[in-house]
């Protein structure tokens, strides 16, 4: 039983097809690549999972029942979390509270228990605090739990976004080029983290470019040409699939 | 902590003891201080912490005074037993003007909110239902009443209005310090990733407007028992630019600086009477350099503290 299935999912604009009847199942427990080339529709395809945009056709189904048309918001608290391709931070709070955000979805104090500070609110604000300071810890960040988002560095950065993820508690955390902009020590790090993230039974499904990264975490990868699917399978089948070898490196009549 | 609420009190005590040193007039200015305080900190919420652009707060403002005003004069029913309905009237008119419009970014939504404010306005002035009493206003209100004592001088008055306006530092302080607080926040910062934290980022636009419309339509409560007589001229969009004014000048989403900023827009003006006609000069002169060299408000917003757990041993990653 596959945790996200997307079925025969189409998305326009205007004139361009950017997702083409698009299937594909995320197994729960793994690690998924989507990978293509630049324009191939890959953060369009993350954008409809997530609800920000609403595809034309198709369907999405998370734990067998469907997510079409849920507001992102509510989708991250039914378990999807993920990163943004440009960092996406709220660069003038903490790292801490910028996890915390990460939170809210799990929290259920309004306007009145906010304002009294009641004995539930408290406590529930502590919890937050706890598992906050876990995610934290988890990526390595809580040193810096004081300091405002914009001055961490760009690698950092990106970890804060995915700690924020974390923190919602989801069982599948989409990562939108995590290892964009990372350094290799950086990159290394990550591919350590994503394995442990799935080892605690997380499923992850990423985007990158970073090839090696890719080949060497991903059990499934899945790679997209102008919105298409062009091949599904192991790292091993898809790097010889001589279509993925064609959308990359051209065909031989163009040498 | 400690400390600091001892400074606090100090502060409070010392403060409430000044208009012993001061004549009525200028006990007068501080009760107005105190109005515009008040409204500062309801217009902070919506602009200073959820970073939506309002310049049509006197509309909130004006539908919470004239639910005091008419249902007062009509029904006789106290003034101060209407603050919550008050509040109630406000907030709800926010919520219905705010629904459609909430959507909108920035400038636009500037630009509506500006259309609302001089809709009520104008409404008011053309008596809308035969209740408004058309530019003249309402007469007749009733003074108002705390446990059968009648508040009626500037004096009684100061302590009325400057006990609620604490009572609404205090409230905002620890709605500022939560869940809610923070999901504003968010929201001012970057309303996509927001929402993509699971922050259901159209249920918190539309709260922190209509939680500022209520405070908002308080104040109004208090202004009409305080005037006994208004009239659409109290609600003109000067009164909304200035509200506005104490927000940005103060200090976007802090406490303090709206504090100050209350201080600065209303009282500055009064101190500056002996430049007679060139004291909105100097006003406006001064307010200019400030923004111009400390753009970030007088007192702005400090990060807000939080106990960091320490976790159990043997948890946690790296």
């Amino acid at each position: 039983m596959s945790l996200l299935s997307l079925q025969r999912l189409t998305k326009n604009f205007g004139g361009l097809t950017a997702v083409s009847s698009l299937s594909f199942d995320v197994q729960p427990g793994s690690i998924v690549g989507l990978i293509g080339p630049n324009g191939a529709g890959k953060t369009t395809v993350f954008n409809l999972i997530t609800g920000i945009y609403l595809p034309d056709q198709g369907e999405i189904m998370f734990r067998q029942s469907s997510i079409l048309g849920m507001r992102t918001h509510k989708i991250v608290s039914l378990g999807i979390a993920r990163t943004f391709q440009t960092i996406r931070l709220f660069q003038n709070l903490s790292v801490l509270e910028n996890v915390l955000a990460g939170c809210h979805c799990q929290m259920r104090s309004g306007v009145l228990s906010s304002m009294f500070h009641t004995r539930r609110q408290r406590l529930e604000e502590r919890e937050a605090l706890t598992r906050s300071v876990r995610a934290l810890d988890f990526v390595g960040l809580r040193a810096q739990a004081g300091q405002l988002a914009r001055n961490l560095s760009y690698g950092n950065q990106r970890l804060l976004e995915l700690a924020r993820a974390l923190a919602t508690g989801p069982q599948l955390l989409i990562l939108d080029e995590p290892a964009g902009g990372m350094n290799e020590q950086e990159t290394r790090r990550l591919v350590a983290l994503i394995s442990k993230l799935r080892d605690t039974g997380i499923t992850v499904l990423l985007i990158e470019h970073d090839m090696t990264l890719v080949m060497r975490v991903c059990e499934k990868i899945v790679v997209l040409e102008y919105g298409s699917k062009i091949a599904e399978g192991s790292p091993e089948t898809v790097k010889n699939d001589p279509k993925v070898i064609e959308a990359y490196l051209g065909t031989e009549k163009e040498w | 902590m400690i400390r600091q609420l001892k400074t606090i009190g100090i502060a409070a005590v010392l403060f409430a003891c000044l208009p012993l040193f001061l004549n009525a007039y200028w006990i007068d200015v501080l009760n107005s201080v105190g109005m515009y305080a008040i409204l500062g900190l309801s217009l902070n919420l919506i602009v200073g912490h959820t970073g939506l652009f309002n310049l049509g707060h006197a509309a909130f403002y004006a539908v919470g005074a004239y639910t005091a005003a008419i249902l007062n004069t009509k029904f006789q029913i106290p003034v101060l037993l209407l603050l919550p309905v008050c509040g109630f009237a406000a907030g709800l008119f926010a919520l219905i003007v705010s629904k459609p419009i909430i959507h909108l970014r920035g400038d636009y939504l500037c630009i509506v909110t500006i259309g609302v404010g001089e809709i009520v306005r104008i409404a008011l002035i053309n008596d809308v239902f035969g209740i408004t009493g058309g530019s003249n206003g309402i007469f007749g209100i009733s003074r108002p009443s705390l446990f059968g004592f009648v508040i009626r001088t500037p004096l009684e008055f100061f302590y009325l209005i400057w006990a609620f306006a604490a009572i609404t530092v205090l409230l905002f302080h620890l709605l500022e310090r939560s869940r809610f607080g923070r999901a504003l926040n968010y929201l001012r910062e970057d309303e996509v990733a927001a929402e993509g934290s699971g922050i259901n980022t159209a249920h918190y636009k539309l709260a922190s407007f209509v939680i500022g419309a209520a405070w908002a339509g308080m104040a109004g409560n208090l202004f009409a028992a305080k005037m006994t007589i208004i009239s659409p001229d109290s609600f003109t969009f000067w009164e909304s630019v200035v509200m506005f004014a104490i927000v940005i000048l103060g200090g976007s989403g802090s406490i303090p600086g709206v504090l100050v900023g209350a201080f600065l827009i209303v009282g500055l003006p009064e101190v500056f009477r002996e430049f007679a006609n060139a004291r909105m000069l100097v006003f406006g002169a001064a307010m200019m350099v400030m923004m111009v060299f400390r753009t970030q408000g007088l007192l702005p917003a400090r990060p807000r503290p939080y106990a960091i757990p320490a976790l159990p041993e043997g948890e946690g990653g790296e």
